[in-house]
């Protein structure tokens, strides 16, 4: 009986976790902003809410949960705004009842980090990367590596993928990628937040992926560039759209945005055709109601979290993001999301003055 | 109302309260699930797709009961030979010793160290020492989950098995040595015949536990959402598949998840009910 009632419970608890939360968020005089959302923008997030936390004493909670996580909460209606890295469809943006807005917070890179011990600066052509992540090439020293990388000796080991095994923004990035730069992959596996993935083994966040492929001799994965940057994991030279193999620096990362925004910034910045551009870049963003008036938000929560956001989007916080090694926003993409936060109201009328 | 009556409505109301509670459960776990069984009707048990991209959707629930029976089954192959040896070694060899009370606590301990502990030691333990034995290359898979369920169920299995061991008359066992049976006679003849069903009610128990481990199994299975080519394979299993996607699930997906969710159920009961026939029918 006991080990039925251990599932019971257990499954109790996943049942709950489905049904739509109606949390009330109580109006206390000290109002404090709570978000949750992707964890691929993390490093910058933690700084960056610490950095604010000290300079205006509000406080800020972030829940790295996974994009999927952050626009689910902000459905419920239990955030004061989500984050993601793969913006809302237009059929996501029709199925919430309330109007949501983009607002763009830094360029982040997705590094194809491996773990080959003795090999630097592999270079990746994207035929190479459809053969290793589609599961054709099943072993590092392939003469198709070889032929990429004449000065690497590369050793004899099989070639494990490692991916996420949660819904994440992070494989939406990387899979837009890839279904721009392969046919096989757009029509096989396509893109989206969680795939079904022809090869490899799956770890959960993009923290568990960083520490599978740092434990894992021949492992080869994709995560946020901060994470490998951290924990000193080698990363991949990738093709661009002009044929350059470029490394992700804020420079290169900086590129991939020099083009059109559109107003709404709902783009994605993959396989940018600037020359220098590291072509696994994507905006990461944050998602509120453009009417903040909802759930029993006090009209002082709705004015925090848009002055919140027009700090984050300030030059004060990109400094901060570029010391974790995010890219900071072009000055369209800033322009554009000051046009979006001076559109959001409370009540009808507009918060930002 | 004296007390006797008073008690009597307590356990009333609270085993009502039980009974309401895993029928709600149940009930939930059906209306939840019913979306995905309208769109794929009884195949979603035996699909083998998992596929979440949008457009493309189309979610089968084989490649995860196939990971979490067989990890399960291996887990308790591997953990019986375990389990038998030390109920033997507490409860007849060395019954009633200081080594076998010590070993006892030993053993009941492994049921109190956290699954995710488990997690943990395989992750960084065990998983090497697969890789350097040369059992597969990146040390996940259904084997290595197995091996960390076998010790995670040891402790299950071996509770009763000590309790009903120790319980064979002694009468019995000495009239088989009056007779110039000798010790391993003893064991074969009398006292698992005696307490065999006891014994299989231990290892079902152990196998239930198995079925609904989740953390130690996600972190070790390699969760490739396909069905494994070898034992040494990577593959998933029920509860690794709900752990790791519900939280962004939704529509067809969260359906899909929590019928995952309602057909666990369904197995832990049918193993259930089947430890409970076992049992009647050898005792």
């Amino acid at each position: 009986m006991k080990n039925l009632l251990i599932v019971l419970i257990t499954v109790a608890v996943l049942a709950s976790c489905g049904g739509n939360k109606t949390e009330k968020n109580t109006s206390t005089k000290k109002v404090t902003l709570t978000a949750a959302g992707a964890t691929f923008p993390m490093p910058f997030y933690n700084l960056a809410f610490k950095k604010y936390t000290k300079e205006t004493g509000l406080l800020l909670t972030y829940g790295g949960i996974g994009s999927g996580g952050g626009i689910r909460s902000l459905k419920d209606q239990i955030v004061d705004f989500g984050a993601t890295d793969a913006f809302l469809s237009d059929k996501d943006i029709s199925e919430i009842p309330l109007k949501v807005v983009h607002i763009p917070t830094c360029i982040g890179a997705v590094v194809i980090a491996y773990n080959l011990p003795g090999v630097e600066e592999i270079k990746l052509s994207n035929q190479l990367l459809e053969d290793i992540f589609m599961g054709k090439i099943t072993d590092w020293n392939d003469p198709k590596i070889k032929e990429a990388n004449p000065k690497l000796t590369l050793p004899n080991l099989t070639i494990t993928v490692v991916h996420r095994s949660d819904g994440s923004g992070t494989t939406y990035i990387f899979s837009d990628y890839m279904s721009k730069i392969s046919n096989e992959w757009n029509e096989k596996v396509g893109k989206g937040k969680s795939l079904q993935w022809p090869t490899g083994i799956g770890a959960k966040g993009n923290p568990g992926v960083a520490g599978t492929i740092s434990q894992t001799a021949g492992s080869i994965g994709y995560i946020g560039s901060e994470y490998a940057f951290a924990q000193k994991i080698s990363f991949a030279q990738v093709q661009n759209q002009s044929g350059n193999y470029i490394k992700p620096t804020i420079e290169s990362i900086s590129a991939s945005a020099q083009g059109e925004i559109p107003t709404d910034t709902r783009i994605m910045l993959t396989n940018s055709s600037d020359p220098n551009a590291y072509p696994i870049s994507g905006f990461t963003w944050v998602i509120l109601y453009r009417e903040q008036a909802y759930n029993g938000r006090s009209k002082a929560q709705a004015e925090e979290t848009i002055k919140f956001l027009n700090w984050i989007i300030g030059s004060n916080a990109q400094s901060v993001a570029q010391s974790v090694n995010y890219a900071p926003l072009p000055e369209k993409a800033i322009e554009l999301s000051k046009e979006i936060l001076k559109s959001i109201t409370y009540e009808g009328r507009a918060v930002l003055k | 109302m004296n007390s006797e009556k008073i008690t009597k409505h307590v356990l009333f109301t609270v085993s009502l309260i039980i009974l309401i509670i895993s029928t709600g459960i149940l009930a939930s776990l059906i209306k939840g699930a019913m979306p995905a069984f309208k769109e794929f009707g009884l195949k979603f048990i035996i699909a083998p797709d998992w596929n979440p991209t949008e457009g493309r959707e189309s979610y089968g629930a084989l490649v995860f009961i196939f990971g979490t029976i067989t990890s399960s089954l291996l887990a308790l192959i591997l953990c019986i030979p375990l389990a038998f040896s030390t109920s033997l070694f507490i409860a007849e060899y060395f019954k009633k010793t200081r080594i076998a009370s010590i070993l006892k606590t030993l053993v009941d301990l492994l049921a109190g160290v956290p699954s995710i502990v488990y997690g943990l030691w395989g992750f960084y333990v065990l998983r090497p020492a697969i890789i350097s034995l040369g059992i597969n290359d990146q040390g996940f898979g259904i084997f290595t989950s197995s091996l960390i369920l076998a010790i995670m169920i040891i402790p299950y299995a071996t509770s009763l098995s000590n309790e009903v061991i120790a319980m064979v008359p002694d009468e019995l066992k000495e009239a088989a040595y009056s007779l110039g049976a000798t010790r391993l006679e003893v064991i074969f003849r009398v006292i698992i015949p005696n307490a065999r069903s006891g014994i299989v009610a231990s290892y079902i128990l152990a196998l239930g536990r198995a079925l609904g481990e989740t953390m130690a199994v996600t972190m070790l299975i390699g969760n490739a959402n396909v069905i494994p080519k070898s034992i040494f394979s990577t593959g998933n299993s029920m509860a690794s598949i709900i752990a790791n996607q519900f939280g962004e699930a939704d529509g067809l997906k969260l359906s899909s998840l929590i019928a995952i969710g309602l057909l666990l159920f369904a197995i832990t009961a049918i193993v259930n009910a089947f430890g409970k026939f076992v049992i009647n029918k050898l005792s």
